[in-house]
């Protein structure tokens, strides 16, 4: 039998954990757009030696596990002179993770808009940025929308390993329950806290991808 | 389809390669005001490519164009001014497919020529109507057939009120019924004193637009000439018989119907 009394006293605790995760997880999910569609259009666009440094990050960034990166910007960069506060460091840490993932799926995105689609703006005397823009950046978006939901409900999820950098995130709280027992509670109340997070997000990138592919796809 | 002495374009000696291989071997031509030049040719004759270079989407290798007496091939060419001179619509209409038929219109001219929406707006929708797509104004590409596009493509570029267009094999896309639905408009617009330069291969059309037809051939300009003495009688044997192609079509057809 559940112990509900004990549930009702732990939910205060596990709504101040999912306002940190929600906190980490908008940041992350807001700068690694950024920074995936900086590296995608260095990419894009080809510029020399960028791009190069930029595929090494990607692959660095994509094959080694976040926690182990965390590790790097939590032990390792005091080491090197450079003190990263938990939270800091734990939006850093998911902003390089993130980053890589959100480049690869904005290439999807700008690689499938024609080069004569590009063209045709240049014909009406639409400048580069006016293109890029006016006439791929909606299209590429568009493109890359499911792969960008995927990745930002992802990165929502990667938060749980922050509480190994001692951030009293959901897991954190959740794996301190544990020590005083009532591990099935507090697993429940940990999955609950994920889904009353993620699904929302969920639903309104759903909508949103809908909305996209009336207006863009299938021409 | 009256032509003034005015020179709009004036092309000298154009020469452009695609690494080893040299598609147009010196071109010369002149495009008067109101003139409208069609470009005939086997595929491959370099005819798409030269209208490319016209409109600035192809680097050239030497030769010299001019627009209104300014050489635009230059390096320093602010080809986003000259190509609001020189409009052009491709064979596979390119509107854009995240905006409406309006939208798709009006982008060049508020964007690029900063004009008022509101202005820009009435235009493009007597331009649609002329052309019979006012009650498409609202409606995305992708629900529109491919001669409702075209012409919508047409109006874009026609919008931006350019001295010259540019008509790369606009109908070669398009199933049959819906190649008249073009050409109409772009006869119209003929009679209207458009400048205007065609790439196509509908030879009937060619003899009822043009002022002067070239013909093409392995980079070359093999004949230029007023549109019944060039189909009637064309002076080159390689004219001949790539008109003849068509014509062996055309017999083809009375002898099954018989």
């Amino acid at each position: 039998m559940l112990d509900f009394g004990f549930m009702a006293r732990c939910v205060p605790l596990f709504v101040k954990a999912a306002e940190l995760t929600v906190k980490l997880a908008f940041w992350g999910i807001v700068m690694s757009t950024v920074l995936g569609l900086i590296c995608a259009l260095i990419r894009y666009w080809k510029i020399p030696v960028l791009q190069r440094l930029i595929g090494v990050y990607i692959e660095l960034a994509r094959n080694t596990p976040l926690m182990i990166q965390l590790f790097f910007l939590y032990y390792g960069l005091p080491r090197l002179g450079l003190l990263l506060e938990g939270t800091t460091c734990a939006i850093a840490g998911l902003t390089f993770l993130g980053g890589a993932y959100m480049a690869e799926a904005f290439r999807g995105g700008l690689n499938a808009v024609g080069r004569s689609q590009i063209e045709v703006g240049m014909s009406i005397g639409l400048k580069p940025s006016q293109i890029l823009r006016h006439v791929v950046l909606p299209q590429a978006l568009a493109v890359s929308l499911p792969v960008l939901t995927a990745t930002a409900i992802f990165l929502i999820k990667e938060t749980s390993v922050f509480s190994i950098v001692a951030l009293p995130d959901l897991m954190y709280v959740a794996k301190d329950l544990l020590k005083e027992g009532h591990s099935t509670e507090s697993n429940i109340l940990l999955v609950l806290s994920y889904l009353v997070i993620i699904l929302p997000v969920s639903l309104i990138f759903g909508w949103l991808e809908r909305r996209v592919r009336f207006a863009g796809f299938g021409y | 389809m009256k032509e003034s002495d005015q020179t709009i374009i004036k092309i000298h000696d154009l020469h452009k390669r695609f690494d080893q291989t040299e598609v147009l071997k010196g071109i010369d031509l002149d495009v008067h005001q109101g003139e409208v030049i069609v470009i005939i040719g086997p595929s491959g004759c370099g005819k798409s490519t030269l209208l490319r270079c016209l409109n600035g989407l192809e680097p050239i290798n030497s030769g010299t164009i001019e627009l209104n007496g300014q050489i635009i091939t230059d390096p320093g060419t602010d080809w986003s001014q000259v190509r609001q001179k020189i409009g052009m619509v491709f064979q596979n209409y390119e509107l854009f497919p995240h905006l409406n038929v309006l939208d798709n219109i009006l982008l060049g001219p508020t964007k690029v020529q900063g004009r008022q929406r509101s202005e820009a707006k009435a235009e493009a929708e007597s331009w649609l109507d002329r052309v019979e797509l006012l009650n498409k104004a609202d409606s995305y590409p992708r629900q529109l057939s491919g001669g409702q596009k075209q012409r919508v493509a047409i109006v874009r570029a026609l919008c931006m009120s350019p001295e010259v267009m540019l008509f790369d094999e606009v109908t070669a896309s398009l199933d049959p019924e819906m190649v008249r639905e073009v050409l109409d408009v772009m006869l119209s617009l003929a009679k209207g004193g458009l400048t205007m330069l065609i790439v196509t291969h509908e030879m009937a059309f060619a003899r009822a637009v043009a002022d002067q037809v070239i013909f093409m051939d392995r980079g070359l300009v093999v004949e230029a000439n007023e549109p019944e003495a060039f189909f009637s009688n064309p002076e080159t044997e390689r004219a001949r018989r790539f008109l003849n192609i068509f014509q062996f079509e055309g017999v083809h057809k009375v002898q099954e119907s018989l």
